[in-house]
């Protein structure tokens, strides 16, 4: 599905991607975890294509897409859900979904997104920047699933949120790997959360991978090792 | 009492003058953050258009069908102007989004270039356009007479308006323009084409300018530095309106308009001017940003 060859990617001077390879194959979920700082969000943006690596490949099912702009990848399948949300705050919670079907070929919202979260059909006329947190987290998620996407990208979906839309984020993403056929990257720094969703996973520190395995042959400690600080 | 009506009538003209001419500007500006000096000779070309539309009538349309022109004018002004700002984009603008000081300089010489080549096409002196027959005259109300013309631009202002209204708010294409202008990046990431809308969005700028243009040759000649005249109260308008707010313009059109019509009758016409502009100034004062503030992150 998506493979990274020798991937490195950083800000003006800094380099923050060092030298990644990683793989994602068809279903699989693959999970991301690391300390703060570490670079997970600018691995997420080098895939999406907001950041240009410096050098190496992107290979999205393959064919090679390190050059395209991110709405070329969107519209072969790729959904994001960026690391704080990023909702368009004048847009009503309507309208942000709405252009969530930009990438795709479906014409209508389907229903099932709301069935995920009712309370997006409740607001539907609100202000995306008048949602607290956890509701634009969940407005996040269902702009990126409107489209069918064959391939998700969530940073940390349930930073900063109450435990019970944490509950519900997850639940919904394990119904996604279920049910679909959507393969997944997900940072996320609950362990047990990962050992229950991903079937794959990458430790990053300082830029590169540390660490990787697949989810039953993890070892708890080692894993909390790299975590810690 | 009368006095006070008319006042009044001529603030709101005046106003929607304004507001015409400076709703182009408030979409490629105020929404885009362009700095685009050549907006005038944008409007400078849909008054030329409108005087071309005049003489192919003249020459070739039946006498009684020479009304028709001014209609048609204002759907092809749009059109040449929108064609004109599309180019523009596309060879300029788009390569300075992020370098306001560039694109002033760099469209100011546009500016200046398409004011050489009206010389060059239709000579230096100013030519008469003249009115279609059904703006000739005014509603008389008692002793008052509003001149038609005049009520055919405020009629106008608005029909642009709720055009643009209806754009940016019930269409698909306008849901677009918004959502890059709120959040760039991640509008391009959910399948949004942000080069195709700035370049749209460019466009129906433009193409306003060119609608104001058309109507200019309703209120006296025009010549090739018919846009320098006007491009002041433009970014005037804009500014005091707030950028990024579209319906600021329209509070900033009317009360500069309002205020100018005031200060003009109580004092004179250049006294009038400097009082205007001296308000302006202690306006932004209290308030930088504007009558209404809109945050714009369009183009970061
Ligand atoms: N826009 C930017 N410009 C310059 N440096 C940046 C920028 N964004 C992030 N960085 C730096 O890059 C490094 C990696 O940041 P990144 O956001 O990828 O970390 P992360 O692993 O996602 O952390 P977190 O767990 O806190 O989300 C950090 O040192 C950060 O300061
Ligand atoms: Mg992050």
């Amino acid at each position: 599905m998506l493979k990274l060859q020798e991937l490195e990617a950083g800000y003006d001077e800094s380099m923050v991607i060092r030298d990644i390879d990683l793989q994602v194959k068809d279903n699989q979920v693959v999970c991301i975890m690391g300390r703060n700082g570490v670079g997970k969000t600018t691995l997420l943006k080098t895939i999406m294509g907001i950041l240009p690596p410096k050098k190496g490949k992107v290979i999205y099912m393959d064919t090679d897409i390190t050059k395209k702009r991110p709405s070329h990848r969107a519209k072969q399948g790729i959904g994001y859900v960026p690391q704080g949300r990023e909702i368009f705050p004048k847009l009503t919670v309507y309208e942000n979904l709405l252009v969530g079907l930009e990438a795709g070929t479906e014409k209508k919202i389907k229903e099932d997104v709301y069935t995920y979260f009712p309370i997006l059909k409740d607001f539907k006329k609100r202000n995306g920047g008048d949602l607290s947190g956890g509701q634009q987290q969940q407005l996040a998620i269902a702009r990126a699933l409107v489209a069918n996407p064959s391939f998700l990208l969530l940073d940390e979906p349930t930073e900063g949120i109450q435990p019970n839309i944490v509950q519900e984020i997850q639940e919904v993403i394990l119904d996604i790997k279920r049910t679909s056929q959507t393969s997944m990257i997900l940072v996320e720094q609950d362990l047990e959360f990962v050992k229950n969703v991903a079937d794959y996973i990458y430790v990053i520190d300082h830029g590169s991978v540390v660490y990787e395995k697949a989810v039953d042959e993890i070892n708890d400690d080692e894993v909390y090792h790299y975590l810690s600080v | 009492m009368t006095q006070i009506i008319l006042t009044l009538f001529n603030g709101l003209s005046l106003g929607s003058i304004l507001l015409l001419i400076a709703l182009g500007l408030a979409i490629t500006f105020g929404l885009m953050n362009v700095i685009n000096m050549a907006h005038g000779e944008l409007i400078m070309i849909g008054a030329y258009v409108t005087y071309v539309m005049q003489n192919l009538f003249l020459n070739y349309a039946p006498q009684q069908y020479f009304d028709l022109y001014f209609i048609l004018s204002i759907p092809i002004a749009l059109l040449i102007a929108a064609g004109v700002g599309m180019i523009l984009e596309f060879s300029l603008i788009r390569f300075l989004y992020r370098r306001p000081l560039d694109s002033l300089l760099a469209t100011w010489g546009v500016g200046l270039m398409l004011q050489q080549l009206a010389r060059s096409i239709f000579g230096a002196p100013n030519v008469g356009v003249q009115s279609p027959s059904f703006l000739n005259g005014g509603l008389e109300v008692g002793t008052l007479l509003f001149p038609y013309s005049r009520l055919f631009i405020i009629g106008l202002s608005i029909v642009c308006l709720v055009s643009i209204y209806y754009y940016f708010y019930r269409t698909s294409s306008g849901r677009r323009v918004r959502a890059v202008m709120q959040n760039r990046q991640m509008a391009e990431c959910l399948g949004v084409s942000t080069r195709k809308v700035d370049l749209i969005t460019f466009a129906i700028g433009s193409g306003f300018a060119g609608v104001a243009g058309c109507a200019l040759t309703l209120l006296g000649a025009i010549g090739p530095t018919i846009g320098t005249n006007y491009i002041i109260d433009a970014f005037m308008v804009v500014v005091v309106g707030g950028v990024g707010a579209l319906f600021g313009a329209v509070a900033g059109a009317l009360g500069i308009g309002f205020f100018n019509t005031v200060f003009e009758y109580v004092t004179n016409a250049s006294l009038g001017k400097v009082l205007i502009f001296l308000l302006i100034i202690a306006f932004l004062q209290w308030r930088p940003s504007g009558l209404v503030t809109s945050r714009s992150r369009s183009l970061d």
